[in-house]
């Protein structure tokens, strides 16, 4: 139900943006004035989110450890996996945004008749996160080519390595490929596994929809339904140099494209897109382990009402007496 | 084992496929045996928290204040504030599902609210429909929930069916850690006085008398005493057992249960030899007399309320440092809270073993150092006489304690320990053991008889690994360092394995340890003969 509605959601707002682009009163709208409000709401609204973040403080270092802490000397310490140093720390981080260190891990436990509990390797959902993430990103820089006049000479490194495998005309982009072939693993686990499909609401499969829209809008504009390139590249430059004008040979699809685009970036801020970003502030993978090293200091830290030794003593003055246990008064 | 928990065939048939309703209906049914009670009037009266009242779980009517909503409301406000890992964990979530079968509740109930990141979006749920404008104008659409009577019931039975062991937070890409969360939203049920008793009342008796049992100062010194006694026959040696004592260089710091529960009383009589044989000048203190905290399942405030003995009474005592015992939670609070609720513990130097010169570096802020580093550390230095042969009757395995692997970090100690005093060592598939280890299923103050289907559903994961090594290595006994794991395991493996004992590893030390001038000995701390012995011990 989540699922269809989303797809409903995100179908007929493809539909809209291609109907718009076709209404010539309409086309500055989406080509400019969306595009330009998407980027302002995503900036103020990330800013806005981690600024959120960045004020509650982190009152104790709750480091999750995975590995061997620093002890006595002659004892293996973890680094990566319970690092006591900023180098260490620095590591394990990098470990975690660049190859998802801790998805890695993933097993499935199956519990058989016995009853006996096994764990398998389960490494799928691993492979298709980082699948996506990394053909989304080199997707990204591929897309400077539109924004920048020289094309920077690392975009075009880029594409001619992802076009490698060059399979007739036009170049056919592997990442092209890979990230929708990922986003379909992505969707249809959350439809096939009965756990997933329990927890999913409307708002993960809306995200799932709207990269496979954008995806796939730009993946037929490619191969199948081509625009005029030039007339893209103009617009885009006009975008990013504030002089927007929407050139006359820009075709329906791509005002899909940018449209989703558009809502996508827009939609960051609102959404548990914000990952991205927060996964850099999580209190039990960015801090070290170091605590009894290093006092970690709350700074909203306040008086509480404790039970002192003298009144402790006070109350059991007898029996302690009686004990023949020391006392601070007779 | 309470008598309407099912039969292990029975419980381990679990459902994994879910409810045909959907998971924001919040409607839970408190069903005999997978729920605790309700915290005893007096005890929340005595701590001076919230609503205090006469009530059950399964009752209709709560008897909530009145302005119940808003003190739930206000609360999340507070701690969204104040905790970035709050704010943080609400936020980036995206459902992966990774967390699911990580869990030990979810993979021995199948209910899918135990599912680590469902338990989450029950708060989730309620903080996106009145802190996000997503939540707030789309409601449900945007994962949105209305905070009702029924979601607090909800929060209580989940929320009081985690363990805060942390093993989710391994396995998240974000590190999202659901103890993180349970400990807020029992800090928010804690504030309209929704908390059980099984961890009121300790805490009420730790604030009072110093330790969970609410044992006196004269009770203290009788099991003391009652121990030093039993060593005397056991080995021949009277040791000294010096209890609040002036000027001593360490402070030793134990779980409560270590002096008044078996099978942690071996482990007790082991600290006590350890300590007679290397000559440590240490006290112990009625007043100190718990390392447990039970304050880190209620709030963050009573944490800090009940830890606060622990550096006051080095001062008073004019201590050097703090040697703590074999203990989970306690370990969690004194190396990731203690130094920051209540330090800096300026008065005490840096730990230096005295016997072997070594510098604890790892505890020279918070000046409290584990026990297993420092025996590992007098084994490493050659300064105990050791005879393993006497643990040859025990095929040991070792349960990693939640707390100490993932809130510290110790996994080597105790296994160098082991296999220095021991020669029958075999650890459990890895993904049971060391930060994957998994719970026992009763930490987190959810140890109680009531509770018991929910605690042998919880503890199947371990059963099961257990039970994996005593038919593939033979094993016999399962050591742990926590207190909480020593009185709960032992129903765990009798339940799901039979035949396999729970200890510590200083009882084995113990076991094992020479002592100048001891008498020969034929069995070990617990009166079983060594191997070799019985037929000379029942002659």
């Amino acid at each position: 139900m989540n699922a269809l509605l989303s797809l409903i959601v995100v179908l007929v707002l493809g539909a809209l943006a291609y109907v718009g682009g076709s209404v010539e009163g309409l086309r500055t709208l989406f080509g400019v004035i969306i595009p330009y409000a998407a980027i302002l709401t995503f900036l103020v609204g990330v800013a806005y989110r981690v600024v959120r973040w960045a004020l509650s403080p982190v009152p104790f270092r709750i480091t999750t450890t995975c590995g061997q802490q620093k002890s006595l000397p002659w004892i293996k310490a973890g680094y990566l996996e319970s690092p006591s140093t900023t180098l260490g720390v620095s590591l394990r981080m990098a470990l975690e945004v660049l190859l998802f260190r801790s998805l890695f891990r993933n097993t499935k436990a199956e519990l058989r008749s016995g009853p006996q509990l096994v764990y398998g390797e389960n490494k799928y959902l691993w492979l298709a996160a980082l699948a996506f993430h990394w053909s989304f990103l080199i997707i990204f820089l591929r897309h400077l080519r539109f924004f920048m006049q020289p094309v920077p000479a690392f975009v075009n490194l880029l594409s001619g390595v992802d076009g490698f495998f060059q399979i007739g005309a036009p170049v056919l982009y592997i990442t092209d490929i890979v990230i929708l072939v990922a986003l379909a693993y992505l969707l249809w686990r959350r439809f096939r596994d009965p756990q997933v499909r329990y927890i999913s609401l409307f708002t993960d499969y809306f995200a799932l929809f709207l990269l496979i829209g954008l995806a796939g809008s730009g993946v037929l504009m490619r191969y199948f339904f081509r625009p005029d390139i030039v007339a893209i590249k103009e617009l885009a430059l006009g975008l990013v140099t504030f002089t927007p004008a929407v050139p006359v040979q820009v075709g329906g699809l791509f005002f899909v494209h940018l449209f989703l685009l558009s809502l996508l970036i827009a939609y960051f801020p609102f959404s548990k897109l914000m990952h991205f970003a927060g996964v850099f502030l999580s209190p039990t993978r960015n801090l070290a382990n170091n605590n009894r090293a290093k006092r970690h200091v709350n700074p909203w830290d306040y008086p509480v009402k404790v039970h002192t030794y003298a009144e402790w003593e006070e109350e059991f003055h007898d029996k302690i007496k009686a004990a023949g246990l020391p006392m601070e008064k007779e | 084992m309470a008598e309407h928990t099912p039969k292990p065939e029975e419980l381990s048939k679990v459902d994994y496929h879910p409810p045909k309703k959907g998971w924001m209906d919040p409607h839970v049914e408190f069903r005999k045996g997978t729920f605790c009670y309700s915290a005893l009037a007096k005890n929340i009266e005595y701590l001076g928290m919230p609503n205090p009242r006469e009530w059950q779980p399964f009752d209709a009517d709560w008897k909530l204040p009145p302005n119940w909503k808003q003190i739930i409301l206000d609360g999340m406000k507070e701690r969204l504030e104040k905790y970035r890992s709050f704010r943080l964990f609400m936020d980036i979530c995206v459902r992966c599902g990774a967390c699911a079968d990580k869990c030990h509740f979810y993979v021995g109930s199948g209910d899918p609210k135990n599912m680590p990141v469902l338990r989450a979006e029950l708060i989730r749920s309620i903080y996106r429909r009145y802190f996000t404008p997503a939540g707030r104008m789309f409601g449900p659409l945007a994962g949105g929930r209305e905070l009702t009577e029924e979601v607090i019931k909800e929060w209580f039975y989940y929320f009081y069916q985690c363990t805060e062991c942390r093993r989710c937070s391994v396995f998240c890409p974000y590190g999202i850690d659901q103890a993180e969360i349970t400990i807020i939203g029992r800090e928010l049920l804690n504030l309209i006085g929704c908390n059980i008793n099984w961890v009121i009342e300790p805490a009420a008796n730790c604030f009072r008398t110093g330790n969970h049992l609410g044992i006196q100062p004269h009770g203290f010194k009788d099991s003391i005493d009652f121990a030093v006694d039993e060593l005397e026959d056991i080995t021949g040696i009277r040791v000294e057992a010096p209890i609040m004592k002036k000027g001593a260089e360490v402070l030793f710091i134990m779980p409560s249960a270590d002096y008044f529960a078996s099978p942690h009383y071996y482990t007790l009589l082991g600290y006590l030899m350890l300590f007679h044989e290397i000559g440590l000048d240490y006290t112990m203190s009625a007043f100190a007399g718990e390392g447990g905290n039970f304050g880190l399942f209620t709030s963050h405030e009573m944490m800090k309320r009940l830890n606060a003995k622990i550096y006051e009474e080095a001062k008073r005592l004019k201590v050097k440092w703090i040697l703590g015992g074999e203990c989970g939670h306690m370990w969690r609070v004194a190396h990731q809270y203690m130094n920051t609720l209540n330090g800096p513990p300026d008065f005490l130097e840096a730990p230096v073993s005295p016997i072997t010169g070594t510098r604890f570096e790892n505890a020279k802020s918070t000046k409290m150092v584990h026990i297993m580093e420092f025996t590992a550390d007098l084994i490493h230095n050659g300064k105990l006489k050791l005879d393993k042969s006497r643990n040859d009757h025990w095929k040991v395995t070792h349960h990693d304690p939640c707390n100490v692997a993932r809130g510290m970090g110790l996994l080597e100690e105790p296994r160098y320990v082991i296999n220095g005093v021991c020669n029958h060592f075999h650890d459990m598939p890895e993904n049971t053991i060391r930060e994957q280890t998994f719970c026992c299923g009763s930490g987190a103050g959810l140890g109680t008889d009531e509770n018991m289907e929910m605690r042998m559903r919880g503890g199947l994961p371990r059963g099961n690994a257990v039970k994996f090594v005593k038919e593939k290595h033979g094993v016999n006994l399962l050591t742990t360092i926590c207190a909480i794991d020593k009185a709960t395991l032992p129903a765990v493996v009798d339940y799901w394995v039979g035949g396999v004992e729970v200890g510590g590893i200083h009882e084995l030390v113990g076991n094992a340890l020479v002592m100048k001038g001891e008498k020969e000995r034929t069995a070990d701390l617990r009166g079983t003969p060594f191997a070799g012995k019985e037929v000379k011990a029942h002659a």
